[in-house]
């Protein structure tokens, strides 16, 4: 008993899962679209969630990152309870995400799409803005050099000055890509990224989710149906089905796995 | 026709400027703060009844006081009826609507109802149901024209109108497009959902909107105090109706078309009011409100994605 209390607390924040789900339940009216889902996601983790559709992905989604109250459960990023915080507060705590349609503020040029999302972390006083003291206009140029950063990161340079409505659709998907990670976020949650992807812009996506977590140690949670995509990059993989987690394990095991295989081709 | 001669013609621009001024800054508060939350707020008029209030009880007592410097009045009294209506504008935003965020939009609509006919019967408490007047604190003018002929009337308190109306106009301007908060505010009207998952406190941006709205609306309350030396407990009815008008003819959400609004429908009031009759002012208004939609549903410098409904 001694040896348990006297453990430094650092290690159980070493070892402790970045995002705990436990028991998640959401329930609409009759429908229950979500049924005690209940999964870990490790610091630098990618971590997949398929299944077909209906399954009840996005809703899980969307109670993970604030979006919806879930009806049971809890949440939890780094220890501490996301399910109960305000949506703004979440992003705050390290939590950002992306939609299955693309969200940006279109008639907002590229790069003030960028400064947008760094509003909170150059938290100053109203009043320095309006008398655009020295140290707002710091802070924001400090705003701009990370916005090049990732524009440049993401080839988005040499539209800075565009209207984000105006750019090419995968321009838009890497735009908003972009725009999670200059808040600096430790999860970083993505509903279907590739939808709408040629090929080629799959390819660029994989590898640069994979830069995302090998430069930045950004976990990244996402649900796909692009199967080559998942199988490539997941570390791991949560299969649902009917609002229910049906199988959890590496790319290699969920391939083997006979309920998914039933799920997703039906029974013999 | 006959009776036309160019100076009248100025006369009416002149005047349907002064009229689109203060309907344009009582319309920004309401295209604001529709661009934001897609609520008509409808104790918006209440709000200038109550910064025109402000506006007349400050420059009573300053007159009281025995100050007389125009600019030291104006100034004061801005100052001072921003600061009481921007408050109101605060209060109303928490009170009466934040608590019905994320109910039917009808809701919050009759919330804004009742809170207009309170302020309306509140205001008549404390202050009495009659006019208020006050001695006028800017006389004179210039006068243009041949002697004896008709000669075009140029108000100090008309330039006074006009030159407060562009510095609050360029203020705001500025304060949207370049400033922090500003940035905020545009990316709210786009997308609230999406800036609070970005970390945007949106109800913070809501709360400014309103003071913002608030603000504008003050100024408007000064200035028409100050210009007609007169106000009452129901001034804000017909006024935030007029406002609302020139917002949704210039497209509702739009802050640029809630300028351009109000001085298109000043300019028909004042040229119905000098070329048919004066009792005709309000069928035109109203009437070239209807036009528009027809035309153009989404106002004049409205855009098809601002609709929100």
């Amino acid at each position: 008993m001694s040896l348990e209390l006297s453990k430094p607390p650092a290690i159980e924040l070493i070892t402790r899962p970045l995002l705990e789900v436990r028991n998640l339940s959401m329930r609409f009216g009759g429908l229950l679209a979500v049924d005690s889902v209940h999964f870990d996601v490790r610091r630098s983790q990618i971590f997949a969630m398929i299944g077909p559709n209906g399954a009840g992905k996005t809703t899980v989604f969307n109670c993970v990152g604030g979006f919806y109250r879930p009806t049971a459960g809890t949440v939890m990023l780094d220890g501490q309870p996301l399910h109960e915080l305000p949506s703004y507060r979440i992003a705050r705590r390290g939590l950002v995400r992306t939609f299955q349609n693309v969200r940006l503020f279109k008639t907002m040029t590229v790069v003030e799409n960028l400064l947008i999302s760094q509003h909170t972390q150059l938290e100053t006083r109203l009043l320095s803005g309006l008398f655009n003291t020295l140290k707002y206009r710091r802070a924001e140029a400090n705003a701009l050099e990370r916005a090049a950063f990732w524009l440049d990161k993401v080839g988005l340079l040499a539209v800075a000055h565009r209207e984000a409505g105006n750019l090419a659709y995968g321009q838009q998907r890497r735009l908003e890509i972009a725009r999670c990670m200059i808040t600096k976020p430790k999860l970083l949650m993505l509903d279907e990224p590739a939808a709408g992807l040629n090929p080629q812009e799959t390819r660029d996506l994989e590898r640069l989710i994979n830069e995302l977590r090998a430069e930045h140690n950004v976990a990244v949670l996402l649900i796909e149906h692009d199967m080559s995509l998942v199988m490539d990059i997941s570390d791991e993989i949560l299969v649902m089905e009917y609002g229910r987690p049906i199988a959890t394990g590496t790319p290699a095991e969920i391939r083997s796995n006979s309920k998914v295989i039933k799920a997703y081709l039906g029974e013999e | 026709m006959s009776d036309f001669s160019i100076l009248e013609f100025i006369q009416q621009i002149i005047n349907g400027l002064t009229l689109g001024s203060i309907y344009a800054l009582i319309a920004i508060g309401y295209t604001m703060v529709y661009g934001i939350i897609g609520m008509i707020n409808f104790a918006h008029g209440e709000i200038y009844m109550i910064g025109a209030y402000v506006g007349v009880l400050v420059i009573t007592v300053l007159g009281l006081v025995g100050v007389d410097s125009i600019p030291l009045i104006l100034l004061a009294t801005l100052a001072m009826s921003i600061l009481v209506t921007g408050s109101y504008g605060w209060t109303v935003e928490r009170l009466a609507y934040r608590p019905l965020r994320g109910s039917p939009r009808l809701v919050p609509l009759i919330s804004a109802i009742g809170v207009s006919i309170f302020l309306q019967n509140y205001v008549q408490l404390g202050q009495g149901a009659r006019d208020v007047s006050m001695q006028p604190v800017l006389t004179g003018g210039w006068r243009f024209g041949p002697e004896g002929g008709f000669q075009v009337y140029l108000s100090y308190m008309q330039v006074l109108i006009a030159a407060i109306t562009v510095a609050f106009m360029a203020g705001l301007t500025l304060f949207i497009s370049r400033s922090r908060m500003g940035r905020a505010c545009r990316a709210c009207s786009e997308d609230r959902g999406m800036a609070n998952l970005l970390g945007i406190d949106t109800d913070r941006v809501i709360s400014l909107t309103f003071v913002l709205g608030a603000t504008l609306a003050a100024v408007a309350g000064v200035l028409v105090s100050m210009y007609y030396g007169l106000v009452n407990p129901f001034i804000g009815f017909i006024a935030g109706l007029k406002a609302f008008t020139a917002a949704v003819l210039g497209g509702i959400g739009s802050i640029p078309g809630a300028m351009l609004g109000g001085v298109v429908l000043g300019l028909a009031e004042s040229f119905a009011s000098a070329y048919l009759q004066t009792e005709y002012k309000d069928v035109v208004a109203f009437a070239l409100l209807i036009l528009v939609l027809l035309v153009r549903p989404t106002g004049l410098l409205g855009r098809p994605d601002v609709e929100k409904v």
